[in-house]
């Protein structure tokens, strides 16, 4: 397999915060608004900056979609910044007529998703998210897996004029994304060949699929990693292409499996290519406190785990 | 246009109301005829829009309606200031249609700029197009309506809260306050007590007009324009009859969602003059 070192450990939420500060410096369009969370989304240093183009909309989530909404009429790039369970949930109706339906070019930036938000517990721990964000038409679903990709796509994302929601999370977890790796929208990416299982892996589950890899090839099994960092729109084509090779496929997010990247891919197998695919994800059920860690083991969220379901996929094959 | 005209086009537009409603057998006619003063005033008088349309609506005046339900009178309106041809009403909530029930960008009808119809979202997407204005040194105002019912919204309180707050002072925001709603009056359904006195305590200049007096319309969004860029955000209450124009119609809240059928459309018609030629 192809190893990747970790360059450094970062959270992916200061991927967007310095992701947002570079956009606003190569565009004077790109403007922000953020729910009284300015130090948790790290947009700090972008409302420092640019004071004129920053506004603070307070604990008013509805809000701030209306008026980000409103902003791009007269050619603003609104970024919001809450976190992903105040910026899907609680303001659906208002992202799906004011935004999404009227197609507007707001960039709905989310924090702290899923489990690893750790200690606020099952309240603020959103794993449905991706699933509401990604049944809207028009909106475009983005799940970043690192520091260095998160920043890429904060960056991407000003120059693609459709309404967009970036997932990221809160602990710092291992950048292993080469810096000056280009962000391509929609276009899945291949960490490391193999051709006895596809692994599909999308935010923080693409880290713990490279550290299974590892482990199944020293029990001689060839995994391909793929990094789906869109979720929608899926890259189809690069899915097909590796299970077309491997015959079994595994994937792995930090989200329910109703809904998720899975569900997505599941859709896609059985009316392409019928192929045995098992799911690591979040089986019906809300989180819990705890720390980040110890909820990923809990909840099932792990390299081992994706191992397990790899040796079940192999099993199923034919 | 003087004010016998707007009187005039205010006719039309409700000839066109209950046209289309009845052309389609629904719609919400009440709220629309309550407001065709205002429509006629702000289109014919008040605001300054430009045509072609454009969505970015860089230096002109934006009008937002946020009680999407009342579409009928905006789309009447749009067609008789030349957005588009008057025929288009004739298709009004039929299949294949630019005129969708609740007002849309997605069929690209000239005039729209959001879609509206789940209630209580407009206010806050009209700050966000007046804040924008603000930054890009754009000094046209920013027009929105809500209904009084929508004022249940929670939504509505927090872009109040906001645009006091960030001192939105090229924005002009009406409430029509016609005291009814889909199951009854709102004095019934959910009392919103002294509308005046909420949002002058949310930060707002608030001012009072009869919308079915012509020229009390004209006067106060005359006064009403020229209380803007004094650092707040202004609503005007416009108190309205619901079903104005056609007698059968007023003062109830039967005919918030219902439309006439032929012998009740011939009584309509009879009360107001075709002044523009119908569609």
């Amino acid at each position: 397999m192809k190893k990747y070192t970790i360059l450094g450990n970062n959270d992916t939420r200061s991927g967007f915060g310095d992701g947002l500060l570079e956009a606003g410096k190569r565009n004077q369009n790109v403007v922000a608004l953020c729910a009284d969370l300015t130090g948790s989304l790290k947009m700090d240093a972008f409302a420092k900056e640019f004071p004129n183009r920053f506004f603070q909309v307070g604990i008013a989530e509805a809000n701030m979609m209306g008026v980000a909404a409103g902003m791009t009429i007269n050619g603003k790039i609104p970024f919001t910044g809450t976190f992903a369970n105040f910026s899907t949930g609680r303001v659906y109706d208002q992202i799906r007529q004011s935004i999404a339906y009227s197609g507007k070019n707001v960039k709905i930036c989310a924090s702290h998703a899923g489990l690893t938000l750790g200690e606020d517990g099952a309240t603020h721990q959103i794993l449905e998210d991706i699933g509401m964000m990604k049944m809207l038409p028009t909106m475009t679903v983005i799940n970043p897996c690192d520091y260095n990709q998160t920043k890429q796509a904060t960056l991407a994302i000003v120059d693609y004029p459709h309404p967009v929601y970036l997932r990221f999370g809160r602990p710092k977890v291992p950048i292993f994304i080469p810096e000056d790796m280009p962000f391509e929208i929609g276009k899945a990416i291949l960490l490391s060949e193999g051709t006895d299982v596809s692994i599909f892996a999308t935010g923080h589950l693409v880290w713990q699929a490279l550290l299974a890899c590892e482990m199944l090839e020293n029990e001689g099994i060839k995994a391909e990693i793929i990094n789906i960092h869109t979720i929608k729109p899926l890259d189809n084509e690069r899915i097909l292409k590796s299970v077309k090779k491997t015959n079994c496929a595994v994937s792995a997010e930090e989200h329910q499996l109703n809904g998720g990247l899975g569900d997505s891919i599941a859709q896609l197998l059985a009316q392409n290519y019928p192929t045995p695919l098992e799911m690591v994800g979040v089986n019906d059920s809300f989180g819990e406190s705890g720390k980040p860690e110890d909820l990923m083991k809990k909840y099932g969220l792990t390299a081992e785990k994706i191992v397990e379901k790899v040796k079940n996929a192999l099993k199923r094959k034919k | 246009m003087d004010i016998l005209q707007l009187k005039n086009t205010a006719s039309q537009i409700r000839r066109d109301i209950v046209r289309m409603v009845h052309g389609c057998q629904s719609g919400h006619p009440g709220g629309s005829l309550g407001c065709a003063d205002y429509f006629a005033a702000l289109y014919f008088h008040a605001l300054d829009y430009k045509l072609p349309f454009l969505m970015e609506g860089k230096d002109e005046d934006l009008f937002f309606l946020s009680n999407g339900h009342i579409s009928p009178v905006w789309y009447s309106t749009l067609s008789r200031a030349n957005f588009f041809p008057p025929s288009e009403l004739a298709t009004f909530r039929k299949i294949n249609s630019r005129l969708q029930g609740h007002p849309t960008t997605h069929e690209h009808l000239e005039g729209i700029r959001i879609a509206s119809g789940s209630l209580g979202q407009g206010l806050s997407v009209a700050i966000g197009a007046a804040q924008a204005k603000k930054m890009n040194q754009d000094n046209k105002l920013v027009y929105v309506l809500m209904g009084d019912g929508e004022q249940q919204e929670g939504q509505v309180w927090e872009a109040a809260m906001y645009a006091a707050h960030h001192k939105i002072d090229n924005l002009i925001a009406t409430i029509d306050v016609n005291g009814q709603q889909i199951d009854g009056s709102t004095n019934k359904i959910m009392s919103l007590l002294d509308l005046g006195a909420k949002w002058k305590a949310f930060g707002w200049q608030v001012l009072e007009m009869q919308g079915n007096d012509m020229e009390k319309v004209v006067e106060t969004l005359d006064l009403a324009k020229k209380l803007t860029g004094k650092g707040q955000p202004i609503l005007l209450l416009m108190k309205t009859e619901m079903g104005a124009g056609v007698d059968f119609m007023m003062g109830s809240h039967h005919w918030h969602g219902i439309a006439p059928n032929n012998e009740q459309l011939a009584q309509a018609l009879a009360q107001l003059p075709e002044t523009l030629g119908d569609y």
